[in-house]
């Protein structure tokens, strides 16, 4: 067997996405979009979060936008920002050559085996929030983590059956690497032989300036600590009714708000641990009901 | 003879894991061989990143046949047993069976059935699939639809023997004789028969070094000639090597450089950014002995470009991790040690024991109690305590948990080079713009000094910023124990606060478990002791550390503010930094009993408090002896010194009064550290005294002549059922022998008590030389005494003076407990 091949490079950071989604669509994966809530990481979209659990098959990919207010630098700085871009795929039950799948999915993007050393170096994920966790590795290219590779055993505190084959790419590290950027807002964001080029800086940055302003200082922590008071109540309300897709929602925006009161610094180390138990406890409470749900739904 | 050949070939297995993977799988193997009967000249086992390899050579081709005997009755017993024993054994007839016999028991049957070996090829077929699903991992997963638990993915399982498949199927992966080699140089697959094949094809087009001594010497060969030829020279890392072995399975070694720029950073936190986080080798300039500005990387390919790609995408990557290092540096620095120290009131030392700020103060009130006995200055004492956990809010430790001290130590030396502006103040956005919401004590009453350097030489400073760093030592039993008087005062309240602390709410190490590494502190506290020869009486100590530790965890517990604690405190004492001890337990006992009604009386504390002390003192006993026997002294001498704790009055040579028992009985239950026997050097040396006084022929024999004199007792006590304890009535002495004694044991006891005033262990073994002719007559002598005197006035004594003999010995040690 000769050695594989590289594409050529993509032309944009959207090119990028596009040839995932046209790889992955072509193993069958449902192209999804984003959640239309903010979310800190891919994987808590019920995309994956949820649909890890249950007996059924499931096969999908998106971008998501993942929103970390406490990492927010007022645009200042090359690689960190308050708002950037997951690329999620999960494949359930994983197949038996998922490594080889994703391996091309990188060949796909311009990245040649013969020139780029390329690793799975141990690093078992877990996500406490949801009660998640799995083994697997960080996937380095000369020695930058490019991805997550996780085969999730847990999820909701319970165990996953068929297994799910979890990969997530961060988007701008990636697309720093293929395209030689050192600077996260000098990618080319569109093509840049095209009429309009724009870079992620003309399509991000005021955001990221105007995000972090909020984050750090206009954010109103008594109102977001009433927020997150009401998300919880509602969420539980939610999951009396049976009602876990909602229910996960109203945890989804409990976390962020808690998220958001956080990264003002407004909570000792106590009062930290004790909100996470919270959002914990409503992000299990729905993932369980879902599971219970979907088993039922397969016997039926 | 024929080879057995196994591979499971699987995705990346961790690295770390990988040793005893590979020694456990051989050892199932050929444990499981054995039980089947089969036994190979040769065994041959390899792994790495992606495979588990054994090889048996020398197996026989089937194993051997056997014979089953089963024992039957006796010739002549009952029909009824012989027909079980024929329907047991299968037999139609007893004619079938042997006739054995036996010189008691008379002739009996014998079943014996031949049982054939099996094919080795079967063998291993039923044995593998056990093997691998049985196997153990720190870690393992199920994949896919599979219940198999496996560290990663098995992509495939090799199996032959005698150059055949052996077939069978494990987690739905069948075996084959089918290996694949490097996912990008050789994949494969290859077809293997035996391990001549398989190392020459993975070895060959497979671009698979199969050894771990292969990858390990290749790098580190590698790695050395790469930096000699650039004139420089490799740091040498043995951990390191051995990861990277486990990374790859075609090493390829690469220099990298990097900006020159980043050589300010120290080097530790360079070092430690290229190993943890990516795996490099650190470089150093073997002219100055610096680090210089490059970096060692193995990568798995041999790049088409010859790794200039490679070099180049891991400089970005370790320039982008150096820039968060010297981003945390510069702030760090900006900060400054002074308000990192006022922010430790955010953050919890223990739950139960309050904040890493309480734990400060403690640690510095003791420290400043211990200074002198250590020889240091308290207030330096007291002010490398109060910066001595600064760095753990600094954003370098939090990123490197490790460089705990370390950091702290660069940042007190930056005193030497800068001054620090004061309010230096963070841009907003950042951790420092929060607003204080969970500090107990605000940052005045933490710190009285606008400046902590204040007053301070450039000595004092190095010693203060040495302190910080040193007082977390020793961190292991190879660890260094810290020797500057300022790091030994820290370094011993550290640890103290931190047992007495965790005695206080009951966390004490149970069994194996010691999640707060608490053996580790009390056996630190030891070698800082013994190494640096502190005079120390630990009991009173302890005994003021947990009067502290308690207080706090029952402020924390009461949630009483410790905040107008502090500031009252500080209003009744002046400056923070002169805090009396006793001022403080005093103020704090007051605060208490006036603001809340469910303080616990004085009584019950002091009692809560010396029964921890009490218990504590027997795990430092614990400590001491285990180091001591680490150092080869006699366990029983240790046990003999450590009996001396119970029985003070004796040591101090007073005479016990009538009715106690004698001090080799009382002492006889408990080994402790106890007080007056809490000095761990004194015990130390008495341990030695001991020992070197039993080599000499005096210390055997007088040992002898106790033993004799402590038996007699023993049984004259059971007898009478009272203790000989009674002074010696001189006029009623006869024989010359006992007279002789009684001065002996006067003079000796004297002469003894006098040395141990003086701590002169080896002038008071003397003085027991000096008992050993008197005792040797009286027992053995031509005048030799009889003890069971007809006159019960005069055995009773001579069981006094006996016992007089067993007191002035035991004053130095407890001879009942020292073996021979």
């Amino acid at each position: 067997m000769t050695a594989p091949k590289a594409k050529e490079k993509p032309v944009s950071f959207q090119d990028l996405i596009l040839r995932l989604h046209a790889y992955w669509g072509a193993q069958g994966c449902a192209i999804l979009q984003p959640y239309d809530l903010e979310v800190g990481a891919g994987t808590l979209h019920p995309a994956t979060v949820l649909r890890a659990l249950g007996p059924k098959d499931w096969r999908a990919a998106y971008v998501q936008p993942c929103r970390r207010p406490a990492d927010a630098r007022y645009g200042e700085n090359p690689m960190r920002l308050g708002h950037y871009y997951q690329y999620q795929v999960i494949l359930k039950p994983n197949p038996a050559n998922l490594q080889d799948l994703y391996l091309n999915s990188l060949y796909e993007i311009g990245i040649d085996p013969l020139l780029h050393d390329i690793r799975f170096v141990e690093d078992d994920w877990e996500n406490p929030t949801v009660g998640a966790w799995g083994l697997g590795w960080e996937v380095w290219c000369d020695g930058m983590e490019v991805s997550q590779y996780t085969y999730f055993q847990q999820v909701g505190g319970l165990d996953v059956f068929p297994v799910s084959g979890e990969l997530t790419y961060g988007l701008e590290r990636l697309a720093m690497y293929v395209f030689g950027v050192d600077n996260v807002f000098d990618l080319p964001f569109n093509d840049p032989t095209s009429p309009v080029p724009l870079t992620y800086r003309d399509v991000f940055h005021e955001n990221e300036v105007q995000q972090s302003a909020f984050n750090f200082e206009q954010s109103d922590v008594e109102m977001l600590q009433g927020w997150f008071a009401d998300c919880e109540k509602q969420s539980n309300a939610l999951r009396e009714a049976n009602l876990p897709l909602p229910a996960y929602d109203f945890a989804l925006k409990a976390s962020h708000t808690f998220n958001l009161i956080d990264a003002r610094g407004a909570i000792s180390p106590t009062e930290r641990q004790a909100y996470i138990a919270r959002v914990r406890d409503l992000a299990r409470g729905a993932a369980e009901q879902w599971a219970e749900q979907e088993a039922e739904r397969a016997l039926a | 003879m024929p080879e057995l050949l196994l591979e499971i070939f699987s995705e990346e297995i961790p690295a770390r894991m990988q040793v005893k993977a590979e020694a456990d799988l051989q050892k199932a193997l050929v444990e499981g061989l054995a039980a089947a009967g089969l036994a190979g000249s040769k065994v041959a086992s390899m792994s790495g990143p992606r495979r588990l390899t054994v090889c048996i050579e020398g197996l026989p081709a089937r194993s051997a046949d056997t014979e089953e005997e089963r024992k039957g009755p006796k010739l002549g017993a009952p029909e009824q047993a012989v027909a079980g024993f024929l329907r047991g054994a299968g037999f139609s007839d007893i004619s079938e069976a042997e006739v054995r016999s036996d010189p008691r028991k008379g002739d009996f049957y014998v079943a014996v059935r031949k049982v054939s070996g099996r094919a080795t090829a079967d063998i291993v077929a039923d044995l593998v699939p056990q093997i691998i699903a049985r196997f153990h991992w720190p870690k393992s997963m199920r994949t896919g639809t599979g219940d198999l638990r496996w560290v990663r993915p098995i992509q495939r399982i090799l199996c032959v023997f005698d150059g055949k498949t052996v077939v069978f199927t494990v987690g739905g992966i069948a075996s084959s004789n089918l290996t694949e080699g490097h996912r990008v140089h050789g994949r494969g697959p290859f077809k293997v028969a035996n391990l001549a094949d398989y190392v020459g094809a993975l070895g060959g087009e497979g671009h698979v070094m199969l050894t771990r001594a292969d990858r390990r010497t290749k790098i580190e060969t590698d790695a050395r000639a790469v930096c000699k030829k650039a004139g420089l020279e490799l740091v040498e890392d043995a951990g390191l090597l051995e990861e990277v072995t486990g990374l790859a399975e075609w090493p390829q070694v690469i220099l990298g450089d990097m900006d020159a720029g980043f050589l300010e950073l120290p080097a530790e936190v360079i070092q430690l950014s290229m190993r943890t986080h990516q795996k490099y080798f650190a470089v150093r300039d073997p002219k100055t002995g610096k680090l210089a500005p490059h970096f060692v990387v193995v990568a798995n390919i041999e790049a088409s470009d010859g790794g200039k790609a490679i070099a180049a995408g891991n400089r970005k990557v370790l320039s982008a991790r150096l820039d968060d290092g010297r981003f945390f540096w510069d702030n760090d620095k900006k900060t400054g040690l002074k308000a990192m120290a006022e922010r430790l009131g955010k953050i919890d030392f223990k739950q139960e024991l309050g904040t890493i700020a309480d734990k400060v103060e403690r640690v510095a009130a003791l420290a400043r109690e211990l200074a002198p006995k250590v020889g240091a200055d308290p207030d330096l004492a007291v002010r490398a305590a109060r910066l001595c956990k600064a760095d753990l809010v600094s954003e370098m430790v939090d990123e490197f948990p490790e460089l705990q001290g370390v950091m702290g130590r660069y940042y007190a030396l930056e005193q030497l080079n800068t001054v620090i502006p004061a309010g230096a103040q963070r841009k907003a956005g950042t951790q420092e713009a929060k607003p204080d919401t969970g500090s107990r004590i605000s940052s005045d009453e933490l710190s009285g000094m606008t400046n902590w350097a204040e007053g301070l030489s450039e000595a004092e400073i190095t010693q203060i910023a040495n302190a910080i760093a040193d007082h977390y030592k020793p961190q292991g039993p190879s660890d260094a124990v810290p020797s500057d008087p300022v790091a030994i005062a820290v370094a011993l309240a550290d640890k103290l606060d931190t047992l007495v602390g965790f005695w206080a709410i009951d966390e004490k190490p149970t069994g194996s478990k010691d999640p707060f590494a608490l053996r580790r502190a009390a056996l630190g506290v030891v070698r800082i002791v013994l190494e640096n020869g502190v005079r120390l009486g630990l009991n009173s100590f302890l005994t003021r550390a947990s009067l502290a530790a308690n207080h706090h965890a029952f402020i924390v517990q009461s949630e009483v503010e410790t905040k107008p604690v502090w500031d009252a405190l500080k209003e009744a004492t002046g400056w923070e930094g002169k805090v009396p001890w006793t001022g403080l337990v005093n103020y704090v006992e007051k605060m208490l009993d006036g603001g809340n009604p469910n303080s616990p009386n004085d009584q019950e504390r002091l009692e809560k408090v010396a029964s921890e002390i009490k218990d504590l003192l027997a795990f430092f006993a614990d400590r001491l002896k285990q180091y001591l026997k680490d150092h080869g002294q006699r366990h029983d001498l240790i046990d003999a010194v450590f009996a001396l704790g119970t029985s003070q009055s004796a040591a101090k040579g007073d005479r016990p009064s009538a009715g106690q028992a004698a001090p080799a009985q009382a002492s006889a239950k408990q080994t402790a550290v106890s007080a007056g026997n809490d000095d761990l050097v004194l015990i130390t040396k008495r341990v030695e005294a001991l020992g070197a006084f039993l080599e000499t022929e005096d210390g055997a024999n007088l040992l002898a002549g106790y033993k004799r004199a402590a038996n007699i007792l023993k049984a004259e006590e059971k007898k009478d059922g009272a203790a000989f304890a009674g002074d010696v009535d001189e006029a009623r002495l006869e024989a010359p022998a006992e007279k002789a004694l009684f001065k002996a044991i006067t003079a000796g006891a004297k002469a003894a008590k006098s040395a141990l005033d003086k701590e002169d262990f080896a002038a008071a073994m003397s003085a027991l030389a000096s008992l050993r002719v008197p005792v040797d007559e009286f027992f053995d002598g031509e005048g030799s005494v009889m003890v069971n005197a007809d006159d019960p006035k005069v055995r009773t004594n001579r069981l006094n003076l006996l016992n007089q003999m067993r007191v002035a010995i035991g004053a130095v040690a407890d001879f009942g407990k020292i073996a021979g």
